[in-house]
């Protein structure tokens, strides 16, 4: 559980930077903005092999895996997020002497919340994705060595209810957390009504 | 002079790549503490020139100065009032009058009495901790003029703020703003395309000519000194000012629809034969 907040934490930071400078400069939107995309499609657990010559198979590794997993697609949002920020916004903040880094804080963030918080969950499902993969192929202990242990084992009654946890938490985290803060926004912003 | 405009020239890339000018020699004074309105046909530059004053767009040619100071970038001294309120939803009314006037490191508690003064000036002290989609358009626009008021800037730039509302709201932002304006004597600056929005609240209306965007005339509307003007007066003012529009707006027409095109006028109705004698 720590490897995944740790690389889901670590991928959010480096995706908001990532996608801060990919919609602030057009250099690095036709450069990196285009290998992100690339990045992207390539499944994270692709990184495997990779990732045990670089670090060897230990915990390292499938944090590797798990934060890069996360990273792009955070980035996507990230910058979709910016982006659409309403010139509008942007123009009432800096009528009022906003720039630099307080614009940014003050207005862009903030703006961009609701798209940030859905790239958040898709984030996560691909971390959550990335961990169990990485788990049941690198080891370390965790669900995704119990899932290994039961087919070495034969034992599919453990491997299916494995399965079961899985699919539990990653729906627990979703709903409680992820729903949550995005209708918390949505109310908060008027999209939707209280419910 | 207080807020002066020098020749400004503004051209833009349009979508077929063609420079198109949208503002051709434009020389206008305002004096401090006046009402100047802007009206001219749609896309003849008038918010171009608007956000030139405020210092959001740069012009090509010519200078604007306030108070005899060049402006070359937006500052709280000349705040906007955007057709669209612009509140930060996530921001509650008190955070968004306050927005500014933190941002000029004010201690917050001296902003928030500052802020409340005004929310109360707009009639709205009801709805301090409410968030803006909680509001009508038109109290979400009263937010945005306090907002601005807040920041006791020198001249405040309007750019048609009450379009976007209904007839009945727009006709008591109108007596509000005239109030507002009266008590704080600050210069309004404003862009509208009502013709009668403008006769009504300013002291003079500046008309526009299109392609490229110029002044055409200066129009003063006659203020009794009470504030109230009778309607004959405005209503005589805003067929002065139509008729000088008429051109332009069939230019516009023309344009678009194709050069067949033309802009009839019926002479009976309103216009000067069927004064039916109110001159005498």
């Amino acid at each position: 559980m720590g490897r995944i907040l740790l690389g889901f934490t670590i991928a959010i930071v480096v995706g908001l930077i990532l996608g801060y400078f990919i919609w602030r400069y057009k250099l690095v939107e036709d450069t990196l903005g285009f290998v992100v995309t690339a990045l992207q499609s390539i499944p994270s657990i692709v990184w495997f092999p990779l990732a045990i010559i670089w670090f060897g198979l230990n915990d390292f590794s499938i944090l590797f895996i798990v934060t890069i997993g996360a990273t792009w697609t955070m980035t996507v949002n990230a910058t979709s997020g910016f982006k659409n920020v309403p010139q509008l916004y942007q123009r009432v903040a800096k009528v009022y002497g906003s720039s630099g880094f307080h614009f940014l804080r003050t207005v862009i963030l903030p703006a961009s919340v609701p798209q940030i918080i859905s790239g958040l969950r898709i984030a996560w499902a691909f971390s959550w994705r990335a961990l169990m993969a990485g788990e049941l192929l690198g080891g370390g202990g965790g669900l995704g060595q119990l899932l290994e242990m039961g087919r070495s084992l034969g034992q599919m009654d453990l491997v299916i209810s494995v399965m079961i946890i899985i699919a539990i938490i990653g729906t627990i985290v979703d709903n409680v957390v992820f729903s949550r803060l995005e209708r918390n926004v949505e109310v908060k912003w008027g999209i939707r009504g209280r419910a | 002079m207080y807020l002066r405009i020098d020749g400004i020239e503004k051209s833009f890339i349009d979508d077929r790549k063609e420079n198109v000018k949208v503002l051709e020699g434009i020389n206008l004074n305002v004096k401090k503490g006046s009402f100047v309105s802007i009206v001219g046909p749609s896309g003849c530059g008038k918010s171009t020139l608007l956000y030139l004053v405020a210092g959001l767009d740069k012009s090509d040619r010519g200078e604007i100065r306030v108070d005899g100071n060049l402006v070359t970038k937006p500052g709280p001294e000349r705040v906007v009032v955007f057709q669209e309120a612009g509140l930060f939803p996530w921001l509650t009314v008190l955070e968004n009058v306050t927005y500014g006037l933190i941002l000029k490191k004010m201690p917050k508690e001296v902003a928030k009495t500052k802020a409340l003064d005004v929310l109360k000036m707009v009639h709205l002290s009801r709805y301090v901790n409410s968030y803006p989609h909680e509001l009508s358009g038109g109290m979400k626009q009263r937010v945005s003029i306090a907002r601005a008021l807040v920041m006791e800037p020198d001249i405040l730039l309007m750019d048609e703020p009450f379009s976007a509302l209904d007839e009945q709201t727009r006709m008591v932002l109108h007596k509000e703003l005239l109030e507002i304006w009266r008590k704080t004597k600050v210069t309004i600056f404003f862009i509208t395309h009502n013709i009668r929005e403008a006769v009504l609240l300013s002291e003079e209306v500046v008309v526009f000519a299109t392609r490229p965007g110029r002044i055409k005339e200066i129009i003063p509307v006659p203020t009794m000194k009470d504030g109230v003007t009778p309607d004959s007066v405005t209503l005589n003012t805003e067929q002065r000012i139509l008729s000088i529009l008429q051109d332009e707006i069939e230019k516009v027409l023309k344009e678009e629809m194709g050069d067949d095109y033309s802009f009839k006028t019926d002479h009976l109705h309103r216009g000067d034969s069927g004064d039916m004698g109110s001159h005498i």
